[in-house]
């Protein structure tokens, strides 16, 4: 027998990160909500650091990367040792992928704040923090793999798939994702390698098996070891757990696409997304019951203790979810749920009750083991679980009765034809549905405060185990296989073939989309009337990715008689391929803007940026003073034209040293124009660059 | 100017997805039939697992 130890001190600090994150995530999700009901919460008169555009990538990255991703190590840390009957690899590694984590976090939350980000959904992050983040990943499979190596019992519970799966696609997707090329190695500003089309589908694979990757497989590991563990019973059945782990690993990664359905990515492509999309609804709900079926005879525990009670709703929030996300992927679904808020009621029924349940069941498991004491209040926990269930229902029930209603009124028509309401007379519909949505979110988070309160005083009540002792046989060399055993058995004892089966059957489903995808630009025919942007519109669009536009704006038209009549003519794939990087957004807060160039004159864009109700009455959007202000960053004009060029935009060879004459040039005929309409500044304000943008938007077709 | 779905013109592209259809039948069935011929045995070794930490 070998004598090890179980290192707590680790799980423990990824526990504690996992609930301040948990807080701080949550709570800006809360003033976020709050800001949509109340737009002088935006301080926009002010300063521009946390307008809604730049808070909202604060909260979801804090609560994937922050709050989820926290929870994914610590049951990582605490699961894989005790499951393999060893100690963590290097505990150096450990502290270093602990530490070096929550700075990224901290980095993160800095830099979108001030307006540094890539514009990609949950990929916000810039190239520096994109490196430090792949390096930890490095680390952190290191330690995994390093682990899993020395371990004494040669099985590989299914958890640990999980764990092996969502370690290597995480990988790939992020790194995929963020091929950027920054302007200048001193300057935090990069463009997406890929535009256009090409980027919207290889951000979309990335946003969709983020979600799949990063907070649904690591926590169906974590489900199935603390499942079983709460409850002290085995899993239901072993057998489906397999069949759950490879369909779904090899099902989800083909899922993608159903975010651009009725975009311009092309058909086919529209199509394969949906095709997989549906299939998921079987593995996904074969983990559910396997997940619910475990409780089996034992429902009378879950009538008593509240750890079960979580784990109950938070699998059940699992399959409405994963059931929910395949009608979602059905054309004529989409057509109603995309831009809407029925898409932010689906994330958060999986984050508010997949993730944020089965965290809450971790700790509250977790916490008296570390302190080898009981719970300070069962009673406290159980109002924690209600408390935490009324919040998900007033979250997500306001926001599905507004997706619907917004659809009715956004699709209605008069007799004669004409679109019956303007889309500000919908939005403002949607303010009291927003009030009770962000007191569901003030609910739920009053929930986590009890929760933490309850934590404390646990760990008050006993003392902190630092480690465990154990013991276990050392793994024999020599393996010979039992009768009956069979080729699975073989990837479950070795796990670099696991990881290298995973990465192949994740691979094949990007591939098969991908590689299409990359020969469009052989076969788009030029649009010849589609021209890259000029100097002062180039630094117009990167003023609109730094202040978040796209967190409420889109720029993709659908071929809808409802879209073409409010929007004019929908989006064509051609007319984005000097976007790097696209900028067709997911949600309308406010109205799409791709073909806002001409609609309105410059004095009324002026206007709006400084203080939107004056000329959209109603209207939520916070005002942009920062922009009037600010002069415009010229500096950075040749650095941005040369690295354009190099992504292959065909700005003439030297145009660097003339664009900023050419800059200066458009920006005093709109300061020309403004000026007839008796209004005064400099060619040189930022605000002027904004208008620039949004005049030239949607406009080359026309040409 | 005239716009088109111009990934129509990618020939054979509906192979594309019976392609993919056919390998994900094809790994399921090798699951399911993994999974049907594992021992009790080792079934029950494996879902005790982390009972026995």
């Amino acid at each position: 027998m070998e004598k090890f130890i179980y290192d707590n001190r680790v799980p423990r600090l990824f526990a504690n990160a996992t609930i301040f994150w948990g807080f701080v995530g949550m709570l800006i999700g809360v003033i976020a909500a709050f800001q949509l009901v109340f737009p002088v919460l935006n301080f926009g008169e002010y300063f521009p650091h946390i307008a809604f555009g730049r808070l909202r990538p604060v909260h979801t990255n804090a609560v994937i990367f922050a709050f989820v991703g926290n929870g994914i190590f610590t049951a990582v840390y605490y699961s894989i040792p005790r499951l393999l009957k060893t100690a963590m690899f290097n505990r150096t590694l450990s502290l270093i992928h602990f530490w070096v984590w929550q700075l990224i976090i901290v980095a993160a939350a800095i830099t979108l704040l001030m307006g540094i980000t890539t514009s990609k959904e949950y990929a916000e992050l810039e190239w520096p923090l994109d490196i430090a983040i792949t390096l930890i990943w490095v680390v952190f499979g290191v330690n995994m793999f390093g682990t899993i190596i020395k371990r004494r019992e040669r099985h590989m519970y299914v958890a640990i798939w999980f764990f092996i799966a969502s370690w290597v696609t995480v990988a790939v997707l992020h790194i995929v994702n963020s091929f950027e090329l920054p302007i200048a190695w001193n300057s935090w500003k990069s463009y997406s390698l890929y535009s256009g089309v090409q980027d919207a589908l290889v951000q979309w694979w990335y946003g969709h098996n983020a979600v799949a990757f990063f907070l649904t497989t690591p926590y169906l590991g974590l489900m199935y070891y603390f499942l079983p563990k709460i409850a002290n019973r085995p899993i239901y059945s072993y057998r489906l757990s397999i069949i759950h782990f490879w369909t779904l690993t090899f099902l989800y990664i083909w899922a993608g696409p159903h975010h651009l359905l009725y975009t311009a990515l092309p058909d086919w492509a529209q199509s394969l997304g949906t095709v997989f999309s549906v299939m998921l609804i079987l593995p996904s709900w074969g983990g559910m019951l396997n997940g619910l079926f475990t409780l089996r005879g034992a429902w009378d525990k879950v009538r008593e203790d509240p750890l079960l009670k979580f784990l109950v709703v938070g699998v059940t929030c699992y399959g409405m979810a994963t059931f929910e996300g395949p009608m979602l992927s059905l054309k004529n679904v989409n057509a109603i749920s995309h831009y809407s808020d029925w898409t932010i009621a689906h994330v958060h029924i999986g984050a508010l009750g997949w993730n944020g349940f089965l965290t809450f069941s971790m700790l509250y498991w977790l916490f008296p083991k570390f302190y080898n004491t009981k719970l300070y209040s069962t009673k406290l926990a159980n109002v924690h679980f209600w408390i935490g269930t009324l919040g998900i229902l007033l979250y997500a029930i306001p926001m599905y009765w507004n997706a619907f209603k917004g659809y009715f009124m956004m699709t209605a028509f008069t007799p004669e034809g004409q679109l019956q309401y303007q889309f500000i007379e919908i939005m403002q519909t949607a303010i009291p549905f927003y009030l009770i949505r962000a007191i569901g979110g003030t609910v739920y988070l009053t929930g986590v405060i009890l929760m933490i309160y309850n934590l404390v005083k646990t760990a008050k009540s006993g003392s902190f185990v630092s480690h465990e002792e154990a013991e276990a046989p050392a793994l024999s060399k020599e393996f010979a296989a039992s009768k009956g055993m069979h080729w699975h058995s073989f990837f479950e004892r070795k796990p670099i073939i696991m990881l290298i089966g995973s990465l192949i059957v994740i691979s094949i489903g990007g591939l098969v989309e991908m590689i299409p995808t990359f020969m469009i630009k052989s076969n788009i025919p030029t649009i010849s009337s589609v021209k890259p942007y000029t100097p002062l519109e180039l630094q117009g669009r990167d003023i609109y990715i730094r202040e978040g536009c796209y967190n409420c704006h889109s720029q993709m038209i659908r071929p809808f008689r409802h879209e073409i009549v409010r929007y004019g003519e929908y989006s064509k794939a051609g007319e984005f391929v000097y976007d790097h990087p696209f900028q067709w957004g997911s949600k309308r807060t406010g109205p799409d803007l791709a073909r806002i160039g001409g609609k309105y004159p410059n004095a009324w864009h002026f206007n709006h940026m400084y203080d939107p109700p004056s000329m959209a009455s109603g209207s939520i959007m916070p005002p942009y003073r920062n922009m009037f202000d600010k002069d415009l960053d010229m500096a950075t004009t040749n650095s941005k034209i040369h690295a354009m060029r190099n992504l292959g935009v065909p700005y003439p060879k030297g145009y660097e040293a003339r664009a900023n004459e050419d800059l200066l040039k458009q920006a005093k005929e709109i300061t020309k124009d403004l000026k007839a309409n008796d209004i005064e500044i400099s060619e040189k304000k930022e605000i002027i660059a904004m208008i620039a943008y949004l005049q030239r938007m949607g406009t080359d077709i026309n040409k | 100017m005239k716009f088109q779905n111009y990934l129509t013109t990618i020939e054979g592209i509906e192979i594309y997805p019976l392609i993919s259809l056919m390998i994900f039948v094809a790994f399921l069935m090798g699951v399911f039939y993994y999974v049907l011929k594992m021992s009790k045995q080792e079934v029950d070794y494996d879902k005790n697992l982390p009972l026995n930490d």
